[in-house]
């Protein structure tokens, strides 16, 4: 009898107890360092554990020269992160080594991703599922300054809005010495910053071509308008002599120092030029061709779930992920990071896009293209030993072209393998 | 413990004295051996393994055998590589030495402040090498802001690229490299040149030796130990070198059009950036050989003498 009674008392106890692990769901959220992203992650996790008292989420984060390795290493060895950020150039990567785990229907509905998100939201599909979702999104603008614009004689308040205008306002702006040397520029060239987003993305279809087919799986440039963005791009150097590659060392650091009109850069820059005091700037969207098309390159961070989560941690990152990835937490992440929302509800408000600094980035997004990187650093290094060769080597353009061509196909051959 | 009372059956009291201190050696040894064997050579064992197969982070790693080598072999970017190698090296170590035992020698004459002019050649080898390489990027910018190019244009001479040339990186590279090395190199000379018994150049001078013929003759020869071991050093320190490149061309590293990169930098973008781990080991099996049998040579010339 004693015993029974003792039984069922036991019996009772594991049975509170496991009730209580139920409630009390811990699950790990993992990204990279960056101040802001953290102080924006730290906010959205206080909230969303309020809401849901039975969660708690643990923030870790590691440097970003290490945060691909320690998290395929992590999750490889069944340890890890339950929810993890990662570059949307990672994504395949991350599903070949099973990292992650497509994102169940039931809270994620395809029609809805569509519906609401930007389209560049496609690049986290492969064969027919979602692997993740972003928060925020990047995409691309002209910087110019105000002073050098209205020292030249320019309207401050008009930016150039196509390609001509774009010519026109730096042969203006640019100065040279008596030596022909350029000590101010018109614009910025920097093919390792930004121009190489902006040559593949934007030129090249302004010019009626495409950088890639086949879902970024076969090069396409080695075409008529590779080779007319190309001259269009290399032009500004050896014939407008408007801007010289390598002045001043990188582009962001000519526009701050006050010595470029013009440069094209992101909104992971607005924080460093945020701090210049010796002139005013704007921002306007990137220009557009004589037709009036324009085009732009976005990126972004998304938010997957790592493979082995199942039960009721994935259902709490299921709920997590929602949270995060909703419009409350892309306007704080606005707000907190200056990142743009994914959602185009968040993003498009009237708020927003009347924004000067915000507003032609997201007006950018909503026709921008995102490339599906394999290797974002070794695409890149194409891209700039195209225009070295043209600058620096005198070599054909049709030949570095063709070079470049060849050379990025074979790092998507092999990524593919 | 007195060892005259201990029990005679011990195992360590059936040591002789001379058991007893390689026995202490080696216990006093063990640790620096574990340390290196857990720290240096499994890792290099395993980098071995490593290279013949195609781990790349994600995916586990499968055999490949030989696919890295023959890949790196057909690679032309492993050869313009391997040749800026052997340029920062067939360069940077004679002109180094040169330049340095120079100074070393006419300043082991000079006595007015002769601290103070030795601290400012070491001032340099202080320095960090990245900061130095920023620094001097600086330096080679164009105008407005860049130091040598203002100074050209302002003597009415054309701007130089520097760094942003196919020809000039590489040597524009290589001057901070060589300088920041230059204090230790002239340290080492001077006391290499001290260690020289004054005897010799007394009974010289005696027989009126000229001072050519007192360099050539004795200077040089006896310093041959010295002059080894600095051309070991440079030699290793030249085909390793990394953060000067790196940092000097921050946007393109090794570039433009990779004519600065060396095999280390090269190792470090396949490992790091592209994540090729299979392929970064095999080079750097290479880079292992190739720094192997240098240093191999060059204990043979040692050797010789």
């Amino acid at each position: 009898m004693r015993l029974r009674k003792m039984l069922a008392g036991l019996a009772f106890g594991v049975g509170v107890l496991a009730a209580n692990a139920a409630s009390a769901v811990e699950i790990e959220y993992w990204q990279y360092v960056f101040e802001t992203r953290v102080k924006a992650m730290d906010q959205l996790i206080q909230k969303f554990q309020a809401a849901n008292p039975g969660i708690t989420v643990k923030h870790t984060t590691f440097p970003y020269a290490e945060y691909q390795t320690k998290v395929a290493a992590a999750v490889t060895a069944g340890q890890g992160p339950d929810v993890v950020q990662l570059f949307y150039g990672w994504v395949d990567g991350f599903i070949a080594g099973k990292l992650i785990q497509p994102l169940p229907k039931d809270a994620f509905p395809h029609d809805k991703i569509q519906a609401e998100f930007f389209p560049i939201v496609k690049a986290m599909e492969r064969g027919g599922e979602y692997y993740g979702l972003p928060t925020a999104v990047r995409s691309l603008a002209l910087f110019y300054n105000k002073k050098l614009f209205q020292a030249a004689g320019l309207d401050p308040n008009k930016p150039p809005q196509n390609l001509q205008e774009f010519l026109a306002a730096a042969e203006k702006t640019v100065k040279r010495d008596s030596a022909g040397n350029i000590i101010s520029e018109g614009f910025t060239l920097d093919m390792a910053g930004q121009d190489h987003q902006w040559w593949r993305e934007v030129l090249i279809r302004q010019n009626g071509g495409v950088p890639y087919t086949d879902n970024d799986r076969k090069v396409a440039y080695d075409s008529d308008a590779g080779l007319k963005a190309l001259q269009f791009y290399t032009d500004l150097q050896t014939k407008q002599k408007v801007g010289l590659m390598g002045f001043m060392d990188e582009a962001q650091a000519a526009f701050k120092g006050g010595l470029a009109a013009m440069t094209i850069d992101g909104t992971f820059r607005l924080g460093a030029f945020s701090s210049i005091k010796g002139f005013e700037w704007g921002v306007t969207e990137l220009p557009a061709d004589a037709n009036g098309m324009r085009s732009n390159y976005a990126s972004y961070f998304a938010n997957a779930i790592t493979s082995r989560v199942q039960g009721e941690k994935l259902e709490a990152s299921k709920k997590f992920l929602t949270y995060i990835s909703s419009p409350e937490a892309m306007e704080l992440w606005l707000q907190v990071v200056g990142e743009l929302p994914a959602r185009r509800s968040a993003a498009m408000t009237e708020k927003n896009l009347s924004n000067p600094i915000y507003g032609p980035f997201l007006k950018g997004l909503d026709y921008a293209h995102t490339t599906m990187f394999v290797d974002e650093a070794a695409q890149r290094q194409t891209a700039i030993d195209m225009v070295n060769r043209v600058l620096l080597q005198n070599q054909d353009l049709k030949a570095s072209l063709a070079e470049a061509a060849k050379a990025e196909q074979a790092i998507i051959d092999r990524a593919a393998k | 413990m007195s060892t005259a009372r201990a029990k005679p059956g011990g195992l360590w009291n059936g040591l002789s004295l001379s058991h007893k201190r390689v026995v202490w050696a080696w216990t006093f040894l063990a640790v620096p051996i574990l340390f290196y064997s857990v720290i240096r050579f499994w890792p290099t064992l395993q980098a071995i393994g490593l290279s013949f197969t195609n781990w790349n982070l994600m995916r586990p790693a499968s055999f490949v055998g030989l696919e890295n080598y023959t890949r790196l072999v057909q690679d032309p970017l492993f050869w313009q590589v391997f040749r800026n190698t052997f340029l920062y090296l067939i360069i940077g170590t004679p002109i180094s030495l040169l330049i340095s035992f120079a100074i070393a020698y006419y300043l082991d004459r000079v006595r007015f402040m002769h601290g103070f002019i030795r601290a400012l050649y070491f001032l340099p080898f202080l320095t960090t090498a990245a900061a130095m390489a920023w620094v001097w990027r600086w330096f080679y910018q164009p105008v407005p802001i860049g130091v040598i190019n203002g100074f050209l244009t302002w003597a009415g001479l054309p701007q130089q690229p520097f760094l942003r040339s196919t020809t000039q990186a590489l040597p524009a590279i290589l001057a901070p490299a060589i300088w920041a090395g230059l204090g230790f190199q002239v340290i080492i000379f001077i006391a290499g040149l001290r260690a020289i018994p004054t005897s010799y150049y007394e009974a010289a001078r005696i027989d009126g030796v000229s001072e050519f013929a007192i360099l050539r003759r004795i200077t040089l020869p006896l310093l041959k130990p010295t002059l080894v071991f600095l051309i070991v050093f440079s030699s290793i320190g030249f085909l390793r070198i990394f953060d000067q490149v790196y940092n000097i061309n921050f946007n393109d590293p090794g570039g433009p059009l990779n004519t600065t990169k060396p095999l280390v930098m090269m190792i470090y973008q396949t490992a790091f950036k592209s994540f090729d781990m299979g392929y970064a080991a095999a080079q750097t099996v290479v880079l292992f050989a190739i720094l192997l049998a240098v240093s191999l040579i060059q204990l043979r010339v040692l050797k010789d003498r």
